[in-house]
């Protein structure tokens, strides 16, 4: 790792513009053939039997899996420049003083655009609380921030088209500003830890130096770095599993199970997702395996959003600052937005 | 020269510490290194994302894990 950072400065800034002057209209290419490509491959070279299963499963992974690494690229580097935009503090100062609804939307909104990890969730909800954010409006960014995220837009895009993926970042973004709100409404603010509300925070100091565009690139290269050497497992992992589906799973199979006739399979979906931790990388291809299979988007969409958006790791880490009470609103209410997201697609679609 | 890491245990903490070390220990600064877990004391610097950098008193890095030569930089700039 040490030789990387040791180069000098004119070497650095070749690397900075390798991503978006070469890598990406290369990218570009690659994805408009991509298809052409996959099929000469398979049944041009490799000559493979048309009806098998093995090929339809070879096909759809050879052809999956390079479409969403160009896919991640590219948008994980624009969202990492545009983020270099955004920090919490500034987030913080915007939503100082806004009123209750006006607070929720804005919060939802930020919670997709400022830089956040779960691990910085304490003195995140600390600094928010200290400036007199109120409880709903930093649920809000709460909500929003790890569900709606690059990552699983891009999956949503890639593998089911860009229809699916604006419902999802719609639908979470109304789910994070109307429980947020709902939360802000309960007056839970007895069940923040009494510790919390004694601290003193210092004033942030800083010193900004001046940011150019060329800290702007590096910033959207380093997320790039970050984000795929951390997911590319998942992701392959993942769309084997979808490509084995995909190949070998019969029509309709899923239909009875996740299907829409089956009410049950909405809440039962969200009880399974809350727990359950993984990243956005991992679920989705499986899950458009199955919706090809017969599941309905709307069982699809809140397993998906119950899995990403809430978990349990977030939860024991939140239970330090905040009493299980509000633990236990705050998944409820979530919940029951996410389930009705799920009612109400399978009774459109 | 007082280096603090500001950090609960993440990840990226861990690795701004042996970062931090690293950089101390190319550059021979006499430097007195600590790892603040308190989520009290990370407050009372105002940071509101971790890991954070504080170097005599003042906040340098906060929310991202600045590079080796950047770390010497900073240090060696003092």
């Amino acid at each position: 790792m040490a030789e990387c950072c040791n180069k000098d400065n004119s070497d650095k800034k070749k690397i900075n513009y390798y991503i978006p002057f070469v890598l990406i209209p290369l990218a570009v290419l690659i994805y408009i053939f991509l298809e052409q490509g996959v099929d000469f491959l398979v049944y041009g070279i490799l000559n493979l039997d048309k009806n098998s299963h093995l090929t339809e499963s070879i096909r759809f992974f050879l052809y999956d899996t390079p479409k969403v690494f160009i896919l991640l690229t590219v948008i994980v580097f624009v969202v990492g420049i545009i983020r270099s935009y955004f920090s919490p503090e500034k987030t913080r100062k915007a939503l100082e003083g806004k009123p209750l609804f006006a607070g929720n939307v804005m919060a939802a909104g930020l919670g997709i655009l400022t830089p956040f990890c779960t691990c910085s969730a304490i003195p995140l909800f600390i600094g928010f609380v200290e400036s007199g954010i109120p409880l709903g409006v930093t649920f809000s960014f709460l909500v929003a921030a790890p569900m709606i995220n690059e990552v699983a837009l891009v999956l949503l895009f890639g593998l089911f088209g860009w229809k699916t993926a604006l419902l999802y970042a719609t639908t979470g973004l109304l789910i994070a500003i109307v429980s947020g709100w709902v939360i802000g409404k309960l007056k839970v603010e007895r069940f923040v830890e009494e510790w919390v509300y004694e601290i003193k925070a210092g004033d942030f100091q800083m010193a900004e130096g001046k940011v150019t565009f060329t800290d702007r690139i590096q910033a959207g290269h380093t997320a790039v770095v970050d984000i795929v050497s951390k997911v590319w497992i998942y992701i392959v992992a993942g769309i084997a599993v979808g490509a084995a589906v995909h190949g070998y799973v019969p029509e309709n199979f899923m239909a009875s199970i996740m299907g829409k006739e089956a009410w049950w399979s909405v809440p039962l979906a969200v009880l399974i997702g809350v727990p359950l931790y993984s990243n956005a990388a991992g679920i989705i291809p499986i899950l458009q395996a199955l919706l090809e299979k017969g599941a309905a988007l709307g069982t699809a969409l809140a397993f998906m959003m119950s899995v990403i958006g809430l978990s349990l790791p977030e939860m024991i880490i939140l239970r330090k600052i905040i009493k299980l009470p509000l633990i236990v609103i705050f998944i409820s209410v979530v919940a029951t937005g996410i389930m009705i997201v799920g009612f109400l697609f399978n009774l459109i679609y | 020269m007082k280096i603090a890491i500001l950090g609960m245990g993440c990840a990226t903490c861990n690795k701004l510490e042996d970062t931090v070390r690293l950089a101390v220990k190319e550059t021979g600064i006499d430097a007195q290194i600590d790892h603040v877990k308190d989520i009290k004391q990370i407050m009372a610097y105002g940071v509101m994302t971790t890991p954070a950098l504080v170097i005599d008193g003042k906040v340098v890095a906060a929310g991202k894990l600045p590079t080796l030569a950047d770390i010497k930089k900073i240090i060696g700039g003092k």
